[in-house]
């Protein structure tokens, strides 16, 4: 658990991952994964196996996506650093097991909701680099034609991208009661944070998804601070999978793509069978700080930040996983990371090189219909 | 037409002595920064440089040193909250008084009322103005009726929510709204807005003490930039009155905030360019705003521009041009302009063509002086 980890403080820097999880080859690319951080239940009768199949192909593709994720952060980064994105940017490196994992157990059909944080989750429903950094720089090849920016993304079936805290949980159960009425057999997931888990919406929307049986997941992304407060100074229980009180709940190891892609199973299909809601409490860790303004190590140590990063890495645990069992080389692994940087490297340059929307896209979609809008004076005001 | 236009007026500052300067370039760019005057304060005492952010924090100081029932609370204060405002407090007066809350405005809002109605002198931060929506039913429901709906017998009066507000630049949607007439729409509450880090210090001490639920929004474009020699010692100044900046005879232009230093940049443009004389009023409080100055100097002058970032439609621009024209009918000369935010969310990329910037306010002077 990274919160006994953040107790301890002395753990080792060196990280033998096969202390962490046990793996076995079971013969034909098939890769037997145990949790070591095992799931804990609530109001359940019986969670998830603690352990998972995998395969050459699966591995290799988790590998890749997850490397996506954290190459586009990365890119993020240097392109804020150089001025080329402007306003508030939240970088998602360290989480990407969640993002990753809860798309492995679920389907494009399904229906997914988030917070600010939220490129690599616009990757993982299929929008391209380009549109992502696009918008990050604010031009009109952007997802949301440069009016969104960084925190306000969307694409098919993922609802953004949103910037008040706490307020896309609610809005997910209403796209789930939609699903249930239409009887499309598909789930909503709706993200949070450690911190937004005590914005009273919340509560407001569990009580409304457990009272009339809503296909919802509910999931807290808890990397254990919201902005500077870490999860102990604000929230009266740390238990944030018991926190539905009647709504079941799991406690799963985010930092493990297996553990996250088992549990979201697990939760779509107890979703599916007209169960009603469930909560995933993914435990989890940021790497940078909360926004681009903010170093991230005033409130907690760097020391903290290393042995997460040494220790539970979700990538490096995959990357572990092949090389172990001898399904890639190093060499093999490494011309993945190159293309992928190559990818994110033209993604940047399209991005650079975009035109910004034309001035008048000010005034346009705020209404369904283009109404005039007031200026400074009438002979100013522009009428689309 | 161009009745009673004075040539070339030499600008009479009010109140001479000292200016502050902006260290940053001024958000509608161009220009050399320009010296806003600084309000004198009577037998002032010692002075010190202070940024905003610092003078507000000097208050809040004062305040729980003078107030051993003042307490200091939101999301991340105790580690002096994300624009430093409130560095430093919690060190001083103990976490008893100095404290973080999760992250739930409603929630802070509510007990913050609670603590109010138990005598005690909550100050309590929102983040962001763009966050105070979610508290907006308690503020606005709660707060803002209790004396009137107990009869008397409960209040919230000591409460004051500070909160940062406006455009910064590149904030987008949600770092850089100004929700001032939400606020000012609804009667038991008092808003005040201050302009400099002097006239900021003096405000939140009345608006603390003031028996009345306040919210004071806190230009946040101006937490570092601005900077004044302000006295360390303990005053207020009133609230519910109105700043002449600058006297002048052609024009009266109103704002509020860090509106207040695009203006004097407008000021000085069209005196400079058109030859006339403006009025600059700072309001400082929006509700209840100071009907008696704006109006007599639009009586003087016989045309008013207001300008604010938010909206056109609705906003508090229109509250004062409504007023002055039923008091002031025969006395203008020209209809009154409003030099506002578009009727838009506030944007992301086209911040720069989205605020009432100088030249805006420049045409727009000119357009009243040519009527
Ligand atoms: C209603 C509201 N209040 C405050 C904020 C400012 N804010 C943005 S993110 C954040 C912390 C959220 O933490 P958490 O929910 O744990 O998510 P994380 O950033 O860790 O992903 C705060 C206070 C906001 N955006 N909206
Ligand atoms: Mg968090």
């Amino acid at each position: 658990m990274i919160s006994n980890l953040l107790k301890l403080n002395k753990v080792s820097n060196t990280l033998n991952f096969s202390l962490r999880n046990f793996a076995t080859k079971t013969g034909n690319d098939q890769v037997k994964v145990n949790f070591n951080r095992p799931f804990k239940t609530y109001l359940l009768e019986k969670g998830p196996e603690n352990n998972a199949v995998t395969n050459k192909k699966e591995l290799i593709d988790y590998f890749t996506e997850m490397s996506r994720m954290r190459r586009i952060e990365i890119v993020a980064d240097g392109l804020y650093k150089k001025k080329y994105i402007r306003g508030f940017c939240h970088l998602y490196n360290g989480q990407e097991a969640v993002c990753a994992g809860m798309e492995y157990a679920t389907t494009k059909d399904d229906h997914v909701i988030t917070a600010y944080r939220d490129h690599t989750f616009m990757m993982a429903r299929g929008a391209t680099p380009k549109e992502i950094l696009a918008e990050l720089l604010m031009k009109e090849a952007g997802c949301s034609k440069g009016k969104g920016g960084s925190m306000h993304m969307f694409t098919k079936n993922f609802y953004g991208g949103n910037g008040i805290v706490g307020a896309q949980v609610p809005v997910g159960a209403g796209i789930a009661l939609t699903q249930k009425y239409n009887k499309t057999g598909n789930v909503c997931m709706a993200y949070y944070g450690d911190g937004a888990a005590n914005q009273g919406q919340i509560f407001e929307a569990y009580n409304m998804a457990s009272l009339w049986k809503l296909p919802i997941i509910f999931i807290c992304e808890n990397n254990h601070y919201g902005m500077g407060t870490s999860t102990k100074r604000a929230a009266a229980s740390q238990d944030f999978y018991t926190r539905g009180h009647f709504v079941p709940g799991l406690w799963v190891d985010g930092m493990n793509i297996f553990s996250v892609r088992e549990a979201g199973k697990f939760a779509a299909d107890f979703c599916r069978k007209g169960n009603g809601p469930i909560v995933l409490e993914m435990d989890t860790y940021r790497y940078v700080g909360h926004s681009m303004s903010d170093p991230g190590t005033t409130y907690r140590t760097r020391e903290e930040v290393n042995e997460v990063r040494a220790s539970q890495d979700p990538i490096e645990y995959v990357r572990h996983l092949i090389l172990t069992n001898k399904l890639a080389t190093e060499d093999e692994l490494q011309s993945i990371e190159d293309k992928i940087r190559e990818e994110m490297d033209e993604a940047a340059d399209f991005a650079i090189n975009a035109p910004l929307p034309p001035n008048r896209d000010l005034f346009t979609k705020v209404y369904v219909n283009e109404v005039p809008v007031r200026g400074v004076e009438k002979s100013l005001s522009f009428k689309p | 037409m161009l009745k009673n236009l004075v040539l070339s007026k030499s600008i009479k500052l009010t109140l001479n002595v000292r200016y502050f300067h902006s260290s940053t370039k001024l958000k509608s760019g161009g220009a050399s920064p320009i010296s806003y005057p600084s309000l004198e304060i009577e037998n002032a005492g010692e002075l010190q440089k202070m940024n905003l952010f610092q003078s507000i924090n000097n208050a809040m100081d004062i305040a729980l040193k003078s107030d051993p029932k003042a307490c200091v609370f939101g999301e991340d204060v105790g580690f002096g909250g994300v624009f430093r405002a409130t560095v430093d407090l919690r060190d001083k007066y103990g976490a008893h008084r100095v404290f973080n809350t999760p992250l739930c405005e409603q929630g802070i809002a509510g007990f913050a009322i609670g603590m109010a109605a138990q005598g005690a002198t909550p100050i309590a931060e929102i983040q962001f103005a763009d966050y105070i929506f979610p508290a907006f039913d308690q503020i606005v429901n709660e707060a803002a009726k209790y004396r009137y709906r107990s009869g008397g017998q409960f209040n919230c009066g000591s409460l004051t929510f500070r909160t940062p507000y406006g455009a910064v630049g590149h904030g987008g949607h949600y770092h850089s709204q100004s929700p001032e007439s939400y606020f000012g729409h609804t009667p038991g509450l008092k808003v005040v807005v201050p302009s400099t880090p002097i006239e900021a210090k003096g405000l939140l001490l009345a608006s603390i003490r003031d028996q009345n639920p306040v919210i004071f929004f806190e230009p946040k474009l101006m937490y570092r930039s601005a900077v004044e020699e302000v006295p360390i010692g303990d005053y207020e100044i009133p609230l519910g009155k109105a700043r002449v900046v600058k006297e002048g005879s052609d024009i009266t232009i109103v704002g509020w905030g860090s509106q207040m230093r695009v203006l004097l940049q407008a000021v000085h443009m069209a005196e400079e360019k058109l030859g006339i004389s403006c009025e600059l009023i700072d309001l400082r409080t929006i509700q209840p705003w100071d009907v008696e100055t704006v109006c007599n100097s639009v009586k003087k002058t016989g045309r008013l521009l207001i300008s604010h970032e938010a909206p056109k439609t609705g906003g508090w621009a229109a509250e004062i041009s409504s007023t002055v024209q039923e008091r002031c009918f025969l006395s203008l000369e020209a209809p009154i302009q409003r030099v506002c935010g578009y009727d838009t969310p506030f944007p992301l990329i086209f911040e720069k063509f989205y605020v009432p910037d100088h030249l805006k306010n420049f045409e727009a002077i000119k357009k009243t002086i040519q009527y």
